[in-house]
């Protein structure tokens, strides 16, 4: 019984930063999830986590990441994704501080 | 204090020459991520959640006033202002920056300071108890034996690639303040029927995923065969340890499997092999390493006005009565600096609390400062007559918390708030617990208490020996926290026992305090300590606080 495809966005973290990224529709890397691609698409999302696992000078340790659509736009469903979307909950440090949508 | 050798300092600079070109061919893209991630780790740099996170080693605890202004420093220039010191007395800093790292392993070396061996299948920081050279009841300094196996241990060619990380604590005295039950290898001093001094050898300890207390292998091992004797502990061990399973690996797995009296046989014939190949060198170097750990010059002067302070000033008298231990010297105190104030994140200290620390140990306490793996910073040496001011200067920067040994002096690991392994946050449980026992004022008619506190199965934060051990679990996509009671780090070391089911993120306090306030019915007076409450009674009382009459949980 095939089970259906949970939506998917791409992440990785930045090569010279370390910073949390979201691969966009448009190639990009962003540092807001809202701004990911949401993959609904089995083969496709493994298309576009190989894209990102390619581009070596810029980001480590690319994968698929669940996901949901929301108002303004893809949002974490996992509370480990939701804390990379912000950075840590003892300091104002981080994506919360320094990339605040 | 040991000061580098010719050798170690050519060796430390030679490593950071080395990582440098590594770093430079990662980023032009020489090297893959795949070949340069063993490279980074077996300088200690890991990629967190959020950001790298550097760990440096700080060999058996023990750190200068000039080495705590060089972290100071790191701290200023590549990070966030602050650096968290860890179980292992070990540093991290949480955001540095790839291509920074090279500058601050040099300024690292510039104060006889490195991260090697700080991650990989190796031997890791050898940790010892906080209070050595200055405890009251120690039998010797273990340091100067530390230093021996860290030297030994590094870049040791035979040891590069062992099944699993390893590691290895000691402690001079006979009551156990460095957890040595829960390691690898652990080695507490005691003496023979003659009077001399040597080590109980404990092999096979650890926490983790499957936690064991360490079996002994020789009751009493005379202090020259320490090292013949480790080296032959890790040899067996490298022989016989699985590689074909990860969470298999650990030394504590292969005595289990091997039992505990054929590794001893096997360690007893390879010792035997071993002990003429060592030539007295080993004992040799001792020497001269113990040399650089001569007590310092203790000074004579009245503590009168430590007298006066202690009858007179309440706040002083409770920081005093709590954050003080015995000096081997009448006049002087061991002073634990609380890391823990209320609400604050366990084992944080800023860039400017680190210098004032620095300055403090230079005025007051002989230049020397200790991290413990309580994530406190210990003054070992303070004469009695400067505790007022020491304690007042303390208190300027938030540093004079009067709960060492009490339900706020909580260890915890990262948790998920940084670590890339976790599976539940523990920062904020820590803060939200300190904070809510402060607003009940109960922590000190709780009285002595260890909780502990892991963000996943690893136990970073020793929760398996907290008297409440809470560990944070990823159940269905929701943080949960498992109770544990009864854990005991020291010379009687016990794992504790699991309540139950888990509790969710907004339910695990109440639970803490229904666990707290059953005890405070139960005691049968005052100076009945929660962790001999519970040998008492044992674990149906807590239980039954936690749950309900009816086994009702009202948790997943």
């Amino acid at each position: 019984m095939s089970r259906r495809f949970t939506p998917k966005i791409v992440t990785a973290n930045l090569l010279r930063e370390g910073d949390v990224v979201y691969l966009t529709a448009d190639d990009r890397w962003s540092h807001h999830h809202h701004e990911a691609e949401l993959i609904d698409d089995e083969a496709h999302a493994q298309m576009r986590l190989l894209h990102a696992a390619a581009q070596k000078l810029l980001v480590v340790g690319a994968y698929l990441a669940d996901a949901k659509a929301g108002p303004k736009g893809p949002e974490p469903t996992h509370f480990r994704e939701e804390f990379r979307t912000r950075g840590p909950s003892n300091y104002n440090h981080g994506k919360q501080a320094d990339h605040a949508s | 204090m040991y000061s580098y050798s010719d050798f170690d300092e050519a060796f430390v600079r030679a490593r950071v020459a080395q990582f440098t070109h590594q770093v430079e061919r990662r980023l032009d893209g020489s090297l893959t991520e795949d070949e340069f991630r063993p490279l980074r780790l077996m300088n200690g740099l890991y990629l967190q959640l959020h950001a790298y996170m550097l760990r440096v080693a700080i060999p058996y605890g023990t750190l200068s006033s000039h080495q705590m202004r060089q972290l100071a420093m790191i701290a200023d220039t590549y990070d966030k202002g602050y650096g968290h010191f860890t179980t292992r007395q070990n540093i991290q800093f949480n955001w540095p920056k790839l291509p920074d790292v090279p500058a601050i392993l040099g300024a690292l070396a510039d104060v006889e300071m490195h991260a090697i061996q700080t991650s990989g299948n190796t031997v890791r920081n050898v940790t010892a108890d906080h209070f050595a050279g200055a405890a009251a009841d120690e039998i010797a300094d273990p340091r100067p034996y530390a230093e021996l196996l860290r030297q030994w241990s590094t870049d040791h060619p035979e040891f590069q690639f062992l099944p699993r990380k390893f590691k290895i604590a000691i402690t001079g005295s006979p009551n156990d303040r460095a957890v040595t039950r829960a390691h690898d290898i652990g080695l507490r001093m005691v003496r023979n029927a003659a009077g001399e001094p040597g080590f109980e050898v404990m092999v096979g300890g650890g926490l983790g995923r499957t936690p064991m207390i360490g079996v002994t292998v020789r009751d009493f091992l005379p202090e020259a065969d320490l090292l013949p004797y480790v080296e032959a502990v890790l040899s067996v061990y490298n022989t016989l340890g699985r590689r074909d399973n990860k969470y298999k690996a650990r030394i504590k797995i292969t005595v289990r499997e091997t039992g505990a009296t054929e590794i001893t046989r096997m360690v007893e014939e390879r010792f035997t092999e071993l002990r003429p190949l060592f030539g007295g060198n080993d004992l040799k170097l001792l020497e001269d390493i113990r040399a650089a750990f001569a007590p310092p010059a203790f000074r004579n002067a009245p503590t009168d006005a430590f007298d006066a302070f202690h009858k007179a000033d309440p706040v002083f008298r409770a920081w005093a009565d709590t954050n003080l231990a015995q000096h081997r010297h009448a006049q002087y105190a061991i002073v634990t600096i609380s890391l823990k104030a209320h609400g604050e994140t366990p084992g944080d200290a800023s860039s400017a609390q680190m210098r004032l620390m620095a300055d403090l140990a230079e005025k007051y306490g002989h230049n020397d400062l200790r991290i413990s793996h309580e994530q406190n910073v210990i003054l070992p040496h303070v004469h009695k007559s400067d505790l007022p001011s020491l304690h007042a200067a303390l208190a300027t920067a938030g540093l004079a918390t009067a709960n060492v040994g009490l339900l706020s002096d909580i260890i915890a690991c990262p948790g998920m708030d940084y670590c890339a392994l976790a599976t539940a946050r523990s920062i904020p449980v820590a803060q939200e617990l300190a904070t809510h026992f402060e607003a009940l004022k109960l922590e000190h008619e709780i009285g002595p208490l260890k909780i502990k506190i892991s963000g996943c199965i690893n136990a970073c934060g020793h929760h398996h020996v907290g008297h409440i051990g809470i560990l944070g679990l990823d159940r269905a996509g929701v943080e949960n926290y498992q109770i544990t009671l009864g854990g005991d780090g020291t010379e009687t070391a016990v794992i504790g026992d699991k309540t139950g089911p888990g509790f969710a993120y907004t339910e695990i306090i109440p639970a803490i305090e229904r666990i707290l306030r059953a005890y405070l019915g139960l005691r049968l007076e005052a100076g009945e300590t929660f962790l001999q409450a519970f040998r008492r009674v044992g674990m149906e009382p807590f239980k039954l606080a936690l749950y309900g009459g009816e086994g009702a949980q009202d948790a997943a």
